[in-house]
Protein backbone atom coordinates (compact mmCIF):
# COMPACT_ATOMS: atom_id res chain seq x y z
CA UNK A 1 0.00 0.00 0.00
CA UNK A 2 1.19 3.16 -1.19
CA UNK A 3 0.28 4.97 2.44
CA UNK A 4 1.93 2.60 4.43
CA UNK A 5 5.45 2.87 2.49
CA UNK A 6 5.01 7.08 3.11
CA UNK A 7 4.37 6.48 6.96
CA UNK A 8 7.48 4.58 7.12
CA UNK A 9 10.00 7.07 5.92
CA UNK A 10 7.76 10.04 8.10
CA UNK A 11 8.74 7.80 10.61
CA UNK A 12 12.60 7.33 9.77
CA UNK A 13 12.55 11.52 9.05
CA UNK A 14 10.58 11.95 12.86
CA UNK A 15 13.29 9.38 14.30
CA UNK A 16 15.73 11.67 13.25
CA UNK A 17 14.78 14.71 14.17
CA UNK A 18 13.96 13.31 17.25
CA UNK A 19 17.82 11.96 17.72
CA UNK A 20 18.94 15.39 16.69
CA UNK A 21 17.20 17.08 19.29
CA UNK A 22 17.60 14.51 21.63
CA UNK A 23 14.29 13.35 22.47
CA UNK A 24 12.79 10.00 23.17
CA UNK A 25 9.12 10.58 22.96
CA UNK A 26 7.13 12.14 20.31
CA UNK A 27 3.26 13.42 20.91
CA UNK A 28 2.02 14.10 17.97
CA UNK A 29 3.32 15.24 14.39
CA UNK A 30 1.62 17.60 12.02
CA UNK A 31 1.54 17.19 8.07
CA UNK A 32 0.31 19.13 5.60
CA UNK A 33 -1.00 17.10 2.25
CA UNK A 34 -1.55 18.38 -0.79
CA UNK A 35 -5.35 17.24 -2.53
CA UNK A 36 -3.71 16.15 -5.22
CA UNK A 37 -0.18 14.55 -3.70
CA UNK A 38 -1.69 10.85 -4.57
CA UNK A 39 -1.69 10.23 -0.32
CA UNK A 40 -5.27 9.43 1.38
CA UNK A 41 -5.73 10.54 4.52
CA UNK A 42 -7.82 8.07 6.00
CA UNK A 43 -5.93 5.34 4.57
CA UNK A 44 -2.68 7.23 5.96
CA UNK A 45 -3.88 7.20 9.68
CA UNK A 46 -4.58 3.60 9.28
CA UNK A 47 -1.28 2.50 8.68
CA UNK A 48 0.41 5.29 10.87
CA UNK A 49 -2.26 3.68 13.73
CA UNK A 50 -0.56 0.19 12.92
CA UNK A 51 3.07 1.36 12.49
CA UNK A 52 3.82 4.04 15.12
CA UNK A 53 2.92 1.30 17.91
CA UNK A 54 5.78 -0.57 16.55
CA UNK A 55 7.89 1.92 17.05
CA UNK A 56 9.63 3.50 20.81
CA UNK A 57 9.47 7.00 19.93
CA UNK A 58 6.25 7.24 18.18
CA UNK A 59 4.51 5.03 20.20
CA UNK A 60 0.76 6.04 20.66
CA UNK A 61 1.71 9.37 18.60
CA UNK A 62 -0.96 11.37 17.58
CA UNK A 63 -0.90 11.96 13.27
CA UNK A 64 -2.70 15.67 12.31
CA UNK A 65 -3.31 16.22 8.67
CA UNK A 66 -3.75 19.90 7.28
CA UNK A 67 -5.07 19.66 3.57
CA UNK A 68 -3.72 22.25 0.92
CA UNK A 69 -5.94 22.80 -2.11
CA UNK A 70 -4.82 22.20 -5.02
CA UNK A 71 -4.43 25.03 -7.89
CA UNK A 72 -3.47 25.21 -11.05
CA UNK A 73 -1.94 28.34 -12.70
CA UNK A 74 -2.57 28.85 -16.20
CA UNK A 75 0.11 30.10 -18.65
CA UNK A 76 -1.95 31.35 -21.26
CA UNK A 77 -4.05 33.80 -18.81
CA UNK A 78 -2.30 34.26 -16.16
CA UNK A 79 -4.93 33.03 -13.84
CA UNK A 80 -5.53 29.99 -11.42
CA UNK A 81 -8.06 28.09 -10.49
CA UNK A 82 -8.85 24.85 -8.27
CA UNK A 83 -7.02 21.80 -9.92
CA UNK A 84 -9.56 19.12 -8.90
CA UNK A 85 -12.70 20.53 -10.50
CA UNK A 86 -11.24 22.14 -13.63
CA UNK A 87 -7.98 19.70 -14.20
CA UNK A 88 -5.52 20.44 -17.09
CA UNK A 89 -8.01 22.46 -19.21
CA UNK A 90 -8.09 26.52 -17.83
CA UNK A 91 -11.42 27.14 -17.41
CA UNK A 92 -11.16 30.90 -18.04
CA UNK A 93 -9.40 30.57 -21.50
CA UNK A 94 -9.31 26.80 -22.84
CA UNK A 95 -5.73 26.88 -22.64
CA UNK A 96 -3.35 23.63 -21.84
CA UNK A 97 -0.22 25.16 -20.95
CA UNK A 98 -0.41 24.95 -17.27
CA UNK A 99 0.90 23.73 -14.43
CA UNK A 100 0.48 22.58 -10.54
CA UNK A 101 1.01 25.69 -8.15
CA UNK A 102 0.31 23.99 -4.87
CA UNK A 103 -1.34 20.75 -3.89
CA UNK A 104 1.34 17.42 -4.91
CA UNK A 105 3.36 18.30 -1.33
CA UNK A 106 3.61 16.26 1.53
CA UNK A 107 5.10 17.74 4.31
CA UNK A 108 6.29 16.99 8.11
CA UNK A 109 5.27 20.13 9.29
CA UNK A 110 5.75 20.20 13.34
CA UNK A 111 6.27 17.59 15.86
CA UNK A 112 5.03 18.04 19.70
CA UNK A 113 6.43 16.76 22.65
CA UNK A 114 5.31 17.00 25.95
CA UNK A 115 8.04 18.83 28.63
CA UNK B 1 -1.93 19.77 32.28
CA UNK B 2 1.28 18.85 30.34
CA UNK B 3 3.25 21.64 28.71
CA UNK B 4 3.41 20.89 23.89
CA UNK B 5 6.82 21.90 23.24
CA UNK B 6 6.71 22.07 18.70
CA UNK B 7 9.70 21.36 17.01
CA UNK B 8 9.36 23.17 13.36
CA UNK B 9 10.30 19.95 10.85
CA UNK B 10 8.88 21.72 7.46
CA UNK B 11 10.62 18.58 5.40
CA UNK B 12 9.15 16.70 2.19
CA UNK B 13 8.14 13.42 2.42
CA UNK B 14 8.79 12.99 -1.28
CA UNK B 15 12.00 15.53 -1.10
CA UNK B 16 13.75 13.30 2.02
CA UNK B 17 13.19 10.41 -0.79
CA UNK B 18 14.86 12.01 -3.68
CA UNK B 19 17.79 13.02 -0.94
CA UNK B 20 17.93 9.55 -0.10
CA UNK B 21 18.41 8.26 -3.75
CA UNK B 22 20.68 10.99 -4.38
CA UNK B 23 22.89 9.52 -2.20
CA UNK B 24 21.91 6.06 -2.56
CA UNK B 25 23.54 6.75 -6.75
CA UNK B 26 26.79 8.34 -5.34
CA UNK B 27 27.15 5.02 -3.09
CA UNK B 28 26.63 2.73 -6.21
CA UNK B 29 29.00 5.00 -8.27
CA UNK B 30 31.60 4.25 -5.86
CA UNK B 31 31.14 1.00 -5.64
CA UNK B 32 30.66 0.65 -9.20
CA UNK B 33 27.41 -0.75 -9.43
CA UNK B 34 25.31 0.28 -11.91
CA UNK B 35 21.56 -0.01 -10.95
CA UNK B 36 18.26 -0.37 -13.02
CA UNK B 37 14.84 0.19 -12.13
CA UNK B 38 12.36 -2.26 -14.27
CA UNK B 39 8.54 -1.05 -13.91
CA UNK B 40 5.62 -2.27 -15.40
CA UNK B 41 2.34 -3.32 -14.73
CA UNK B 42 1.40 -7.04 -13.59
CA UNK B 43 1.81 -9.45 -16.01
CA UNK B 44 3.67 -7.16 -19.07
CA UNK B 45 7.03 -9.24 -18.95
CA UNK B 46 9.30 -8.17 -16.71
CA UNK B 47 10.59 -11.40 -15.59
CA UNK B 48 10.30 -12.84 -18.91
CA UNK B 49 12.22 -9.97 -20.20
CA UNK B 50 15.10 -10.01 -17.73
CA UNK B 51 15.92 -13.61 -18.15
CA UNK B 52 16.48 -13.01 -22.51
CA UNK B 53 18.39 -9.69 -20.83
CA UNK B 54 20.37 -11.57 -18.71
CA UNK B 55 21.15 -13.82 -21.64
CA UNK B 56 22.34 -11.63 -23.17
CA UNK B 57 24.63 -9.93 -21.09
CA UNK B 58 25.48 -12.23 -18.70
CA UNK B 59 29.04 -13.69 -20.10
CA UNK B 60 29.80 -9.69 -20.22
CA UNK B 61 29.05 -8.58 -16.69
CA UNK B 62 27.64 -9.63 -13.35
CA UNK B 63 24.27 -9.45 -12.58
CA UNK B 64 22.14 -9.42 -9.54
CA UNK B 65 18.50 -8.81 -9.25
CA UNK B 66 16.35 -7.98 -6.87
CA UNK B 67 12.48 -9.00 -7.14
CA UNK B 68 9.73 -7.03 -5.40
CA UNK B 69 7.31 -9.75 -5.47
CA UNK B 70 4.31 -8.64 -2.88
CA UNK B 71 4.20 -12.32 -1.42
CA UNK B 72 6.20 -14.96 -3.15
CA UNK B 73 9.26 -16.13 -4.52
CA UNK B 74 8.53 -17.07 -8.10
CA UNK B 75 10.35 -14.47 -9.68
CA UNK B 76 13.10 -14.81 -8.00
CA UNK B 77 13.87 -17.99 -8.63
CA UNK B 78 13.10 -17.90 -12.14
CA UNK B 79 15.78 -15.88 -12.09
CA UNK B 80 18.38 -17.65 -9.96
CA UNK B 81 17.27 -20.47 -12.39
CA UNK B 82 19.66 -18.47 -14.96
CA UNK B 83 22.81 -18.74 -12.89
CA UNK B 84 22.43 -14.96 -11.35
CA UNK B 85 22.62 -13.58 -8.13
CA UNK B 86 19.03 -13.16 -7.28
CA UNK B 87 17.12 -12.20 -4.27
CA UNK B 88 13.46 -11.22 -3.29
CA UNK B 89 12.91 -8.03 -1.26
CA UNK B 90 9.97 -8.12 1.32
CA UNK B 91 8.10 -5.77 0.32
CA UNK B 92 4.97 -6.45 3.10
CA UNK B 93 2.12 -5.60 0.51
CA UNK B 94 3.65 -2.17 -0.53
CA UNK B 95 3.13 -0.48 -3.71
CA UNK B 96 6.14 0.95 -4.54
CA UNK B 97 9.97 0.45 -3.29
CA UNK B 98 11.28 3.94 -2.00
CA UNK B 99 15.15 4.72 -2.30
CA UNK B 100 15.32 3.49 1.59
CA UNK B 101 13.69 0.01 0.48
CA UNK B 102 15.88 -0.38 -2.40
CA UNK B 103 19.73 0.36 -0.55
CA UNK B 104 18.38 -2.49 1.94
CA UNK B 105 17.55 -4.87 -1.14
CA UNK B 106 21.16 -3.60 -2.58
CA UNK B 107 22.58 -4.83 0.92
CA UNK B 108 21.48 -8.19 1.28
CA UNK B 109 22.59 -8.37 -2.48
CA UNK B 110 25.63 -7.89 -1.29
CA UNK B 111 25.28 -10.32 1.43
CA UNK B 112 24.50 -13.38 -0.83
CA UNK B 113 27.24 -11.95 -3.07
CA UNK B 114 30.06 -12.87 -0.51
CA UNK B 115 32.87 -15.09 -0.88
CA UNK B 116 32.36 -14.49 -4.80
CA UNK B 117 35.03 -13.00 -7.45
CA UNK B 118 33.84 -9.23 -7.10
CA UNK B 119 30.53 -7.34 -6.27
CA UNK B 120 28.00 -6.98 -9.17
CA UNK B 121 28.55 -4.48 -12.41
CA UNK B 122 24.27 -4.60 -12.97
CA UNK B 123 21.70 -4.69 -10.42
CA UNK B 124 18.32 -5.14 -11.82
CA UNK B 125 15.69 -4.14 -9.42
CA UNK B 126 12.00 -5.61 -10.71
CA UNK B 127 9.85 -2.84 -9.11
CA UNK B 128 6.34 -3.61 -7.95
CA UNK B 129 4.11 -4.38 -11.05
CA UNK B 130 1.87 -1.15 -11.13
CA UNK B 131 2.13 1.92 -13.28
CA UNK B 132 1.35 4.87 -10.90
CA UNK B 133 3.10 4.65 -7.47
CA UNK B 134 6.19 3.38 -8.73
CA UNK B 135 6.63 6.15 -10.69
CA UNK B 136 6.54 9.03 -7.57
CA UNK B 137 9.35 6.94 -5.60
CA UNK B 138 12.83 7.18 -6.81
CA UNK B 139 14.68 4.46 -6.11
CA UNK B 140 18.35 6.03 -6.11
CA UNK B 141 18.74 4.03 -10.02
CA UNK B 142 20.96 5.60 -12.75
CA UNK B 143 18.09 4.61 -15.39
CA UNK B 144 14.56 3.79 -15.02
CA UNK B 145 13.01 1.46 -17.99
CA UNK B 146 8.94 0.75 -17.90
CA UNK B 147 7.51 -2.21 -20.40
CA UNK B 148 4.21 -1.55 -21.89
CA UNK B 149 2.81 -4.63 -23.40
CA UNK B 150 0.36 -4.92 -26.32
CA UNK B 151 -2.64 -6.19 -24.74
CA UNK B 152 -2.53 -3.02 -22.46
CA UNK B 153 -3.42 -0.89 -25.14
CA UNK B 154 -1.39 2.22 -26.94
CA UNK B 155 -3.25 4.70 -24.71
CA UNK B 156 -1.23 3.69 -21.40
CA UNK B 157 0.87 6.78 -22.41
CA UNK B 158 -1.90 9.45 -21.92
CA UNK B 159 -3.65 7.28 -18.89
CA UNK B 160 0.13 7.14 -16.49
CA UNK B 161 1.93 10.18 -18.17
CA UNK B 162 3.99 10.21 -14.68
CA UNK B 163 5.37 6.80 -15.26
CA UNK B 164 5.97 7.52 -19.17
CA UNK B 165 8.05 10.97 -18.12
CA UNK B 166 10.21 9.55 -15.70
CA UNK B 167 11.59 6.34 -18.37
CA UNK B 168 14.37 6.81 -20.13
CA UNK B 169 13.40 3.20 -22.05
CA UNK B 170 10.22 2.06 -22.83
CA UNK B 171 9.92 -1.65 -23.99
CA UNK B 172 6.82 -2.36 -26.00
CA UNK B 173 6.59 -5.92 -25.53
CA UNK B 174 4.28 -8.86 -26.69
CA UNK B 175 4.78 -7.28 -30.55
CA UNK B 176 3.91 -11.45 -31.44
CA UNK B 177 0.51 -10.65 -30.57
CA UNK B 178 -0.06 -7.29 -32.18
CA UNK B 179 -2.24 -9.00 -34.86
CA UNK B 180 -4.89 -9.92 -32.18
CA UNK B 181 -4.98 -6.48 -30.89
CA UNK B 182 -6.12 -3.01 -32.05
CA UNK B 183 -2.61 -1.44 -30.85
CA UNK B 184 -1.12 0.99 -32.97
CA UNK B 185 2.46 1.55 -32.57
CA UNK B 186 2.84 4.59 -34.52
CA UNK B 187 0.08 6.29 -32.31
CA UNK B 188 1.97 4.79 -29.06
CA UNK B 189 5.22 6.29 -29.58
CA UNK B 190 3.61 9.59 -30.54
CA UNK B 191 1.81 8.93 -27.52
CA UNK B 192 4.97 8.14 -25.26
CA UNK B 193 7.03 11.41 -27.21
CA UNK B 194 3.95 13.82 -26.08
CA UNK B 195 4.76 12.88 -22.46
CA UNK B 196 8.47 12.33 -22.88
CA UNK B 197 10.28 13.20 -26.10
CA UNK B 198 13.53 12.17 -25.06
CA UNK B 199 12.23 8.31 -24.15
CA UNK B 200 13.39 5.43 -26.44
CA UNK B 201 10.99 3.30 -27.86
CA UNK B 202 12.45 -0.52 -28.38
CA UNK B 203 9.68 -3.16 -29.34
CA UNK B 204 10.51 -6.48 -28.30
CA UNK B 205 9.22 -9.86 -28.14
CA UNK B 206 10.40 -11.21 -24.91
CA UNK B 207 8.69 -14.75 -25.52
CA UNK B 208 11.34 -14.93 -28.52
CA UNK B 209 13.62 -13.09 -27.87
CA UNK B 210 13.29 -10.62 -30.73
CA UNK B 211 14.28 -6.91 -30.50
CA UNK B 212 15.81 -7.97 -26.91
CA UNK B 213 19.32 -7.62 -28.15
CA UNK B 214 18.41 -3.26 -29.14
CA UNK B 215 17.75 -2.91 -25.35
CA UNK B 216 21.00 -5.13 -24.03
CA UNK B 217 23.18 -2.95 -26.67
CA UNK B 218 21.37 0.11 -25.14
CA UNK B 219 22.07 -1.11 -21.72
CA UNK B 220 25.81 -1.77 -22.67
CA UNK B 221 26.09 1.65 -23.87
CA UNK B 222 24.92 3.15 -20.66
CA UNK B 223 26.71 1.12 -18.41
CA UNK B 224 30.14 2.17 -20.46
CA UNK B 225 28.69 5.91 -20.62
CA UNK B 226 28.05 6.13 -16.60
CA UNK B 227 31.68 4.34 -15.86
CA UNK B 228 33.44 6.79 -18.00
CA UNK B 229 31.64 9.45 -16.34
CA UNK B 230 33.13 8.61 -13.08
CA UNK B 231 36.60 8.56 -14.20
CA UNK B 232 36.45 12.14 -15.64
CA UNK B 233 34.84 12.98 -11.77
CA UNK B 234 37.75 11.04 -10.03
N1 LIG C 1 2.72 -13.70 -26.15
C1 LIG C 1 3.64 -13.24 -25.33
N2 LIG C 1 3.56 -13.51 -24.03
C2 LIG C 1 4.54 -13.03 -23.22
C3 LIG C 1 5.61 -12.25 -23.71
N3 LIG C 1 6.39 -11.89 -22.66
C4 LIG C 1 5.84 -12.43 -21.57
N4 LIG C 1 4.71 -13.14 -21.90
C5 LIG C 1 3.83 -13.87 -20.99
O1 LIG C 1 3.18 -12.96 -20.13
C6 LIG C 1 2.99 -13.55 -18.84
C7 LIG C 1 3.57 -12.64 -17.77
O2 LIG C 1 4.96 -12.52 -17.94
P1 LIG C 1 5.97 -12.18 -16.75
O3 LIG C 1 7.32 -12.09 -17.34
O4 LIG C 1 5.76 -13.10 -15.61
O5 LIG C 1 5.44 -10.75 -16.36
P2 LIG C 1 5.82 -9.84 -15.10
O6 LIG C 1 5.68 -8.44 -15.53
O7 LIG C 1 7.12 -10.27 -14.54
O8 LIG C 1 4.64 -10.23 -14.09
P3 LIG C 1 4.51 -9.88 -12.54
O9 LIG C 1 5.88 -10.06 -11.92
O10 LIG C 1 3.52 -10.88 -12.04
O11 LIG C 1 4.03 -8.48 -12.48
C8 LIG C 1 3.65 -14.90 -18.88
O12 LIG C 1 2.67 -15.88 -19.14
C9 LIG C 1 4.61 -14.77 -20.05
O13 LIG C 1 4.88 -16.00 -20.67
C10 LIG C 1 5.66 -11.99 -25.13
O14 LIG C 1 6.55 -11.33 -25.64
N5 LIG C 1 4.64 -12.49 -25.88
MG1 LIG D 1 7.62 -10.79 -12.56
ZN1 LIG E 1 -6.21 30.37 -18.89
Amino acid sequence: MHELGIVFSIIRDVEEVAKENRIDKVDGVRLRVGEVSTVIPYYLEDCWNWAVDRTDILKGAALHIDTVPAVTFCGGCQKTYPTVTYGKICPHCGSEDTWLQQGDECVIQEIEVSE
Amino acid sequence: MKDVRIIEVKRSVFASNEERADLLRQELKKKGIFLLNLMSSPGSGKTTTLVRTIEALKNTCRIGVMEADIDSDVDARTIAEQGVLSIQLHTGGMCHLDAEMTRQGLQELEKENSGQTGPVDLAILENVGNLVCPAEFDTGACKNTMILSVPEGDDKPLKYPLMFSVCDVVLINKIDVLPYFDFDMERCIQNIHKRNPQAKVIPICARTGEGVDDFAAWLTDEMRAWKEEEKSHA
